[in-house]
This record gives structure tokens, C-alpha cells and sequence, in this order.
């Protein structure tokens, strides 16, 4: 372990009004993520010309370098950009924020999110243009990702929910998983949501019945187990310890973060559908559980609230099952019971609103509201948390932060 | 002219030196895998190199066109004019091989009626002259 001094903690965090998709027209999404970035600094009680790093994923089109001078940083230190894809990377930045901080490269790093979809285009479903030619044929593949689509596009597999959609009906094929035990993380993400003014959802309440009657989008996937898409930025910086203590809000430490997948992964079931049972249906998480459990000394019974990434609710279950919440193929009764719900669950997950409820920032928001958490500031508080696992989408090559209060 | 159920719209594959022996063996009627030519272990989609020995001397060797939906979707939304509604985006997991498994669609059933486990069989879709796609049907 490197020098406790020095050890990684979130103290700013910060986001811009969520709106639906393409519903900011009075700001840039690079103004946006400027605006992010300055409200995670003041919220940490830091002058946004003293942030020295910066960090994204998600192929983030904000320039890290160009925003650092944008705001103003006084020297750049640090400028990350992760390889894990979409949804899978807001941890993964973290973690590698952490890394550069514990190591002395930089000494407040801001990462960040900012998603204006409307002003660019919809994040996953480019790919139905990708490869439209006059007449069909063979066209030399311009990158990697799209050399990969050519076993995925020309079929049809246009969307995230497609993918996802089959890994989720092998979940059932296998474990007899259903879609009321999915509508059960919707129901209670979008209850916490309506708690939550920052949501866009909020004041939109929705029952198990609203969410079994949204229509079908790619079975067993109906609209309500779908995430949002929205226009906004979010932030969190990342210092050391000693820093920490002498800023405005309680410390949360970084206890343990991990990064990745099993090896033949690749890029997920969004590309590549091959793999065991184990690794299709298990979202490829097993790694980060492994990983995290290991680092933090802690179990699955000393977390006091989740944010499990939601761009599915049933991928939800599958992160559920490979941090040993519950056991394999058990997340469906898992939720169904109640255990995701604040405040009476066991395990109170997105208590923010998550990505089908609250925005839909990558999962940068779920850092956000993990912090929060700790600090005794959620709109649905869980008494006394002191823990909160926050993770990054499975089924990709994903990443995770066990959060703790210092 | 073979049979159509996607219109002409549908994405063309980019194409990679990995990937082009792949579709040129469809453009024949043939759906091949990757087979490693030192170690003879099999892979799909086609990498630049063999994950298991490390040689660079792949090349691709014919199955036997049948296999069994090893999970699917019913999409029920419409990408582009003229695509089927609802349609079938299936993995299909092929025969004689080890476990390997392709992304496809299945044509020729009622969505609603295909299964996990359904036996399927490769057919060929002739988007033009220069381009085929493999798709599967439930088998005869």
C-alpha cells in the first residue's frame, strides 16, 4: 500500500441540470462539462485552477487537455482517457485517478462525464448507419469497433437493448429469471427517483404494472427495463487523503477498485456472443467482484447500499450475482423481494434514480450519489451508511469502487 | 435470385485482413470458422493470431452450416424501411465445433415460435453480387 497520506479519496462531486435527450439547447456538452467540473470543485471546497488531472471514458468527446485549459488549471499533470467501453468505464477512470493520485503524478484529478446527444448523435445507435453503401458489398472497416460490428450490424443488432436483450434470455433460459423480477429494479430505481429532484423522472411515478405494460423493445426488454438518454454533465475529483481532511465535506475513501474482464471477453455480447455460460451469463464481472473483495478485506454482508450500473434492470441481477449479493442466477428472487428498495431493503441500489430513472450519464452519476451517501446527503438517505459498492455496466469490460467513510 | 427477408440498407461489414476470408467464403455458400494451422484450435470472429499457441498462421476451415439457438431476441422496433417486424436476432451455436457461435437472424418461423435450443441450418442471402449474408432457418 502506498503512503496513507496519499491515500485516494472523492471529495468534489458535481453534475449540471439533467435533461431529456436533446433537451439542452443553451449550452455546449463541452460547456457542460466545464460547468460539471467547476460545480465538483466547489462542492469540494477547491479552487477549480488547482485541479492538475483529468479523466474520462467512453471515447468522451470533451478533450481532457482542452477542458483543463478551458477552466483554467494552473499546470496538467495527469490526462487519462480508459479503454473500457460505453457504460463500462466510469469506475475504471476513478480507479485510475486514484492510482495516478496514490502515486504522486497528480494531486486532484477531476473525472467527468458530459453527454449532449442531441447536439451530436445518440450514443449506440450510429451503428445503423455504419457501413451504408450504395449497394451492398464489402467496405474496408475504418477502425477496430467497426471491424468487430461487421459480425453484429449486418444481422440487425443495431442497439445495446438487442445485445443485452439475449443475454438477459439466456439469464431466464438458465435460471428462470422473469420479467416481473427485472420490473422490480425498475420499480424501485424509479421510486427512489421520484424522491430525487436532480431526476429526470422524478415526479413520474411507476408500478409493476406500468412497467408490465410498456410496450416490447427487444424481448424479453420493455421500454421501463431500458435506461434513459439524456443531455448533461457529471463530475468527481479525486485527491489524496491529507488533502481530504482539510476540504469542506467528509472524507470518502477509495477502499478498493478494480478494472476488466475475463480474458476472452473482448468487447462483451454487444460484439462477440461467444464464451461459457458462466462468462455470457454472468456479465463478465466476476473479475472486478474478485478483485474488489480481495483489495477491501470486505464481504458482500459489510455494504450498506449499491449503485449497480442500470442500463438494463436485468443486468442489474447479473452484478448482483457476481459480487455474491446472492447466489448465481438468484438475483430475479433477490430483487423481487424487496432487497433493492429503500428503505427497507437490504441492499438499497441506485438511491439516486440510477440510469433508468435519474440520467443517464455512463454511471457517473452513480459516483456521485455513492458519495453522497456516505456524506448523510442522499434524498434517500440509508441510515448511517459507512459502505457503498459502486459499479459500471456488466456486460462489457467493466469496473467497480467499494466506497467507505473515513 | 435467392429468397430476401432484409433490404438492401442493412449495414455492409467493414472489412479488416482478419475478417475478409470469413466473407469471401459466405460469397461462395460456404460458413466457415477460424482454425489455427500449427495447433488447430478454432475461434470466431477471426483474430490475427492464434490465442492458444501465438501463431500468425490462421486460416479458416468449412463447418457444417447446422446448429442450435443458444439464446435470441424478437426486436420490435424497425431500423430501417423495409426490415421485417418484429425479426429474430439469434447467437447460434455451431455444430462440430467447440462451442462456437455466430450472431445471426432466424428467418422462416414465426418470432414468437423460436426457442433456445431450436436446430437450425445456414442459408445464404444474396444482398447483391457482391455481398452475402448467412442466416439460419429452423431445420428441415
Amino acid at each position: 500500500m502506498s503512503d496513507p497520506a496519499r491515500q485516494a479519496c472523492i471529495v468534489g462531486v458535481g453534475e449540471t441540470r439533467y435533461a431529456k435527450w436533446g433537451g439542452i439547447t443553451d449550452a455546449s456538452e463541452r460547456g457542460l462539462a466545464c460547468q460539471a467540473v467547476a460545480n465538483a470543485a466547489a462542492d469540494a471546497g477547491l479552487d477549480v485552477h488547482d485541479l492538475d488531472g483529468v479523466g474520462s471514458f467512453a471515447d468522451d468527446r470533451n478533450l481532457g487537455v482542452l477542458i483543463a485549459r478551458d477552466l483554467g488549471f494552473r499546470e496538467l499533470r495527469y490526462a487519462g482517457m480508459s479503454w473500457l467501453p460505453g457504460g463500462g468505464g466510469a469506475c475504471g477512470a476513478v480507479g485510475a485517478a486514484a492510482l495516478a493520485v496514490e502515486a504522486g503524478q497528480a494531486d486532484a484529478i477531476v473525472v467527468y462525464r458530459s453527454l449532449c446527444q442531441g447536439q451530436h448523435y445518440r450514443f449506440g445507435s450510429a451503428a445503423a448507419s455504419v457501413g451504408q453503401l450504395p449497394k451492398p458489398g464489402l467496405t474496408q472497416a475504418s477502425n477496430l469497433l467497426e471491424a468487430e460490428m461487421a459480425f453484429s450490424l449486418p444481422f440487425g443488432m443495431f442497439s445495446a437493448p438487442i445485445a443485452y436483450a439475449m443475454v438477459m434470455q439466456r439469464h431466464m433460459h438458465l435460471f428462470g429469471t422473469t420479467s416481473e423480477q427485472m420490473g422490480a429494479v425498475a420499480v424501485a430505481t424509479r421510486a427512489h427517483a421520484n424522491r430525487n429532484p436532480r431526476a429526470v423522472m422524478h415526479g413520474r411515478p411507476m408500478t409493476l404494472e406500468d412497467h408490465q405494460g410498456s410496450r416490447m423493445v427487444a424481448e424479453p426488454f420493455r421500454l421501463f427495463d431500458c435506461c434513459l438518454e439524456n443531455d448533461g454533465a457529471c463530475a468527481v475529483i479525486v485527491t489524496t487523503a491529507e488533502r481530504a481532511r482539510d476540504l469542506a465535506k467528509p472524507v470518502v475513501r477509495i477502499a478498493a477498485h478494480a478494472q476488466g474482464a475475463p480474458g476472452e471477453y473482448g468487447w462483451g455480447p454487444f460484439l462477440d456472443t461467444n464464451g461459457s455460460d458462466d462468462l455470457y451469463a454472468g456479465g463478465g464481472a466476476n473479475v472486478i467482484a474478485r478483485e474488489i473483495w480481495a483489495k477491501s478485506g470486505m464481504v458482500p454482508g459489510d455494504v450498506d447500499c449499491a449503485q449497480i450500473y442500470d442500463h438494463f434492470s436485468g443486468l442489474v441481477l447479473l452484478m448482483l450475482e457476481a459480487f455474491g449479493f446472492c447466489e448465481k442466477g438468484e438475483g430475479g428472487p433477490f430483487a423481487e423481494s424487496g432487497a433493492l428498495a429503500w428503505p427497507n431493503g437490504s441492499l438499497p441500489n441506485n438511491t439516486h434514480g440510477g440510469s433508468l430513472s435519474e440520467a443517464y450519464m455512463h454511471g457517473m452519476n452513480n459516483l456521485n450519489e455513492g458519495v453522497r451517501q456516505l456524506r448523510g446527503e442522499s434524498t434517500s438517505q440509508v441510515e448511517g451508511a459507512e459502505t457503498c459498492l459502486v459499479t459500471s455496466a456488466a456486460g462489457v469490460p467493466t469496473s467497480g469502487a467499494l466506497l467507505v467513510r473515513d | 435470385m435467392s429468397e430476401r427477408h432484409f433490404p438492401d440498407l442493412m449495414p455492409s461489414p467493414g472489412v479488416t485482413r482478419e475478417s475478409l476470408p470469413w466473407w469471401e467464403a459466405v460469397l461462395q455458400g460456404r460458413l466457415v470458422v477460424q482454425k489455427c494451422n500449427a495447433c488447430g484450435a478454432e475461434r470466431h470472429p477471426p483474430c490475427p493470431c492464434c490465442a492458444r499457441c501465438g501463431s500468425h498462421d490462421v486460416g479458416m476451415r468449412d463447418t457444417e452450416g447446422t446448429g442450435v439457438v443458444y439464446t435470441f431476441t424478437v426486436v420490435h422496433q424497425k431500423f430501417i424501411p423495409g426490415m421485417p417486424e418484429p425479426y429474430v436476432v439469434a447467437s447460434i451455436e455451431l455444430d462440430g465445433t467447440d462451442g462456437l457461435r455466430v450472431v445471426s437472424n432466424v428467418v422462416g418461423v414465426e418470432p414468437s415460435e423460436v426457442r433456445i435450443g431450436m436446430p437450425v441450418e445456414v442459408f445464404f442471402e444474396h444482398m447483391s453480387d457482391e455481398l452475402v449474408v448467412p442466416r439460419f432457418k429452423p431445420r428441415r
